[in-house]
């Protein structure tokens, strides 16, 4: 805090229209928590809806099948868009980029501010959406066409997609600029001493999926425009010849709903590693500093980093087996997709080899983290499964899938999100959060996140199909409604459990046992500075780093770990 | 960093308070703004990609609507367009060697012949509003088009066949609105960098030392040029060879 009383126009510039990576970084974490208590709403509404379709519920009256596709569409929309994609990535990534790298800020600050503005009129052009005539899009997150290219489709068809449209195009817009300024600090804001083999591997992660944003969310911008032009200019890039709605023929001629499918996972597939990727370094960096041991394989997790985002690029296609794909195509993206098992099973191995022998610090993080392991393993086990065509010709839009992607993208995401948030909250706030209630809410979170999704690949087993909103009429579906409560349930449970986090967030952030500046003794950079860290950084005094970032037991020195702008040479 | 610097740029007055000295500020914006023409590329990539798969599928009528469009004035334009890369090189030029004025001029001249080029693009989207080549909708209702005529008449097709591909040049013309479009925004976009540049230049603090932004804005200007590169022969000149005309 500066010594002279800031005026209204300073503070609006210092916690408002800023350009520190350090406020906006927090900026893009409570717009992030704002999203994901929206969309776990969402969620709740739809499986109270799933269960008790007659159910009334206050201020909304009783769910119409509409009102339930359109709470899909934006629960998906959300928790992928500006949970997933926003919290691990520019949430920690903006404030955390730069300290862990010795910087004294990112390297083009204004991009950092015009990236989360751009970001929030997207938030709101999206919720928007509920209040617009219609209602929200039904279209899912993926938006097939032809369904969400002609308005007169359903209700959420008209207005409630285009701006749709219009808060993805904005939101593809902020993560580009954000991801450019990422890898520019990566490449070009080093301080002396950080080579890029020294860098903690949470850097490396951020790096590689600011790449990823870069190319996927350009993509995804083309084929949004088209699909605007679609909707409002009488073109017809997705809209097939000969297409009747409602019985009445609609005036487009030749296009394909396919052609969006390509690019939309063309996108779509790199952006499930832009979400879990950060997790995986923040995984990878928390099991190495409470296991007291170095990161196991350095060399080989940075590869298998690279590899993981290269592969990523070429297996869009399995999102599209049961579209009318040429076998062969389905073989190639096929085998490239179980490809991607062989890297994901180094960082698997690797982390456990980091755990092996450690001296333990049962810490919430850590709880978190080793968390992340066990979701990624379950989750990632049925990945191969859904990669074979045949299989996936029967498991395809069942709830099969909605297990798989939750366990390893929303679950797995969000237990890192937690660990990061429970290890960094001391850095950012200056306070500890409480372990006790850690605790608590991790076994919750835990337990809750596989009740709730482990009997979902039962119910994809047995053919339950996902999106429909109501079960009673189909017998073999309504067979299943005993698994279907007993998954409201626990969800209802979970959701419940995620008021100990808030609770002690908001109470710790206030109220919290004094953290100094290295309360967890750990290695990097960050922690040389104060907590919280002053908004000049490092200043004019950046560091010089003299070691890798995972230096933990090291034998003859003096701790058990050493900072890396330790001059201290053990004997 | 910067208590290692010596150089005489420690203090210049365009060094942003990140960087340690006007180079590594230098190199991270030039970084910056390949990364984003990187984003370009994807962005107009998708497009291309599906034009080509477009192309393949309605081949004979993205031959028709591709020899229907005027040809020289795409070629004027291209040529317009590469003059304007030029007085944009020599902008870069004069602002390393402190030459405001000259700087000044080169850029105004730029935006004058991207001026041109937006005029004659205006000229074509006339000419197909009056051929009744818009997409949506409009296209079989105005009776045959000039495309269905030829079609009858030099590669004699049936009135069928002729009617049918003239009906499916509309996809070709989506591509042809939507790229040049885009294109053309992009254009719009580049006028506002020059003003910015324009306003920049009026404090004379262009010189060898600093002329980032003006290389910058170079940058952007020369890759929406290589866009057009790409755009002139995939829509006016692939097809001319199995043309009728």
């Amino acid at each position: 805090m500066g010594t002279t009383k800031p005026t209204a126009q300073g503070l609006l510039r210092r916690y408002v229209f800023t350009t520190d990576h350090k406020v906006v970084g927090l900026q893009y974490f409570f717009l992030s928590l704002a999203a994901v208590l929206v969309g776990t709403f969402l969620s709740l509404l739809m499986r109270i809806h799933l269960v008790w379709p007659q159910a009334a519920i206050p201020f909304l009256g009783q769910i119409k099948p509409e009102n339930y596709l359109a709470y899909l569409t934006i629960h998906g929309t959300l928790m992928v868009f500006f949970v997933l994609s926003t919290v691990p990535q520019n949430g920690f990534g903006t404030y955390l980029l730069p300290l862990q790298l010795g910087a004294s800020e990112m390297a083009l600050p204004r991009l950092s501010m015009a990236g989360f503005w751009i970001t929030l009129l997207s938030f709101f052009v999206l919720i928007a959406a509920f209040f617009a005539p219609g209602g929200a899009s039904l279209a899912g997150w993926t938006q097939y066409p032809p369904l969400s290219a002609v308005p007169s489709a359903g209700p959420g068809q008209g207005t409630g997609t285009d701006l749709w449209l219009v808060s993805i195009g904005l939101f593809c817009v902020a993560s580009v600029l954000s991801s450019i300024n990422f890898i520019t600090t990566t490449l070009k804001m080093r301080t002396r001493g950080m080579t890029l083999m020294r860098m903690p591997l949470t850097c490396w992660t951020w790096f590689v999926a600011a790449i990823l944003i870069l190319l996927a969310f350009s993509i995804l911008l083309a084929a949004v425009i088209m699909l605007l032009l679609d909707r409002n200019a009488g073109t017809n890039f997705f809209v097939p010849a000969n297409l009747l709605i409602s019985g009445h023929a609609v005036d487009h001629q030749g296009g394909s709903p396919l052609l969006w499918q390509h690019l939309f996972w063309f996108f779509g597939h790199p952006e499930v590693y832009i979400a879990i990727l950060p997790g995986m370094g923040v995984t990878s960096h928390l099991l190495s500093v409470f296991s007291r041991k170095p990161v196991f394989g350095y060399k080989a997790m940075v590869g298998a980093i690279l590899a993981i985002g290269f592969l990523g690029f070429m297996v869009w296609g399995h999102h599209m087996f049961v579209s009318g794909m040429n076998p062969y195509a389905g073989f190639a993206f096929s085998s490239l997709t179980t490809a991607i098992a062989v890297p994901s099973a180094i960082k698997v191995f690797n982390w456990l080899g980091t755990l092996w022998g450690g001296r333990f610090r049962f810490t919430t993080p850590m709880l978190f983290s080793i968390g992340f392991v066990s979701l990624f393993i379950t989750g990632g086990l049925t990945g191969p499964i859904l990669a074979q065509p045949a299989l996936d010709a029967y498991l395809h839009d069942t709830y099969f899938v909605v297990a798989h992607f939750h366990l390893i993208m929303a679950m797995a995401g969000l237990f890192a999100v937690f660990a990061a948030t429970y290890f960094w909250f001391p850095k950012m706030f200056g306070r500890m959060m409480n372990s006790t209630l850690g605790s608590a809410h991790f076994w919750v979170t835990f337990f809750g996140a596989y009740a709730i999704f482990m009997p979902m690949h039962l119910l994809g087993i047995a053919g339950h199909p996902r999106r429909y909103s109501e079960l009673t009429g189909v017998q073999y579906v309504a067979a299943m409604a005993p698994l279907q409560q007993f998954i409201t349930a626990a969800a209802i449970i979970t959701i419940c459990g995620q008021l100990l986090f808030l609770i002690n967030f908001f109470w710790s952030m206030f109220k919290g046992a004094a953290a100094g500046a290295n309360p967890w003794e750990c290695t990097t950079l960050e922690w040389t500075l104060p907590s919280p860290p002053p908004r000049e950084g490092f200043g004019n005094q950046s560091p010089l780093v003299y070691q890798g970032a995972y230096e933990y037991s090291v034998p003859g020195a003096s701790k058990d770990f050493l900072m890396q702008d330790s001059t201290a040479t053990p004997q | 960093m910067s208590h290692s610097q010596t150089t005489t740029t420690e203090h210049h007055p365009a060094l942003a308070h990140q960087f340690d000295s006007l180079e590594q500020q230098k190199d991270a914006s030039m970084l910056g703004m390949w990364a984003f023409l990187l984003t370009e590329i994807m962005m107009f990539g998708g497009l291309f990609a599906a034009y080509l798969i477009y192309r393949l599928r309605y081949y004979e009528a993205f031959v028709a609507g591709s020899t229907s469009i005027a040809v020289t004035l795409g070629a004027v334009n291209t040529l317009v367009l590469i003059g304007s890369s030029l007085t944009m090189a020599l902008a870069v030029s004069a602002a390393q060697r402190g030459a405001q004025k000259v700087l000044r001029g080169f850029i105004v001249a730029t935006m004058l012949l991207g001026l041109v080029f937006l005029g004659i693009k205006a000229v074509e989207y006339h000419e197909k509003y009056v051929e009744h080549h818009i997409p949506g909708g409009v296209f079989g209702k105005f009776g045959p088009t000039d495309i269905e005529k030829d079609l009858q008449e030099k590669d004699h097709k049936t009135p069928e066949a002729a009617a049918q591909i003239a009906r499916q040049t509309e996809i070709f013309f989506c591509f042809y609105f939507a790229m040049t479009g885009l294109h053309a925004f992009h254009m719009l976009i580049g006028f506002g960098l020059m003003t910015w540049l324009l306003w920049l230049s009026r404090g004379n603090r262009f010189g060898p030392d600093y002329y980032t932004p003006v290389e910058l804005g170079g940058l952007y200007w020369h890759f929406v040029d290589i866009v057009w590169i790409f755009l002139f022969p995939l829509l006016y000149l692939i097809s001319r060879t199995q043309g009728a005309h």
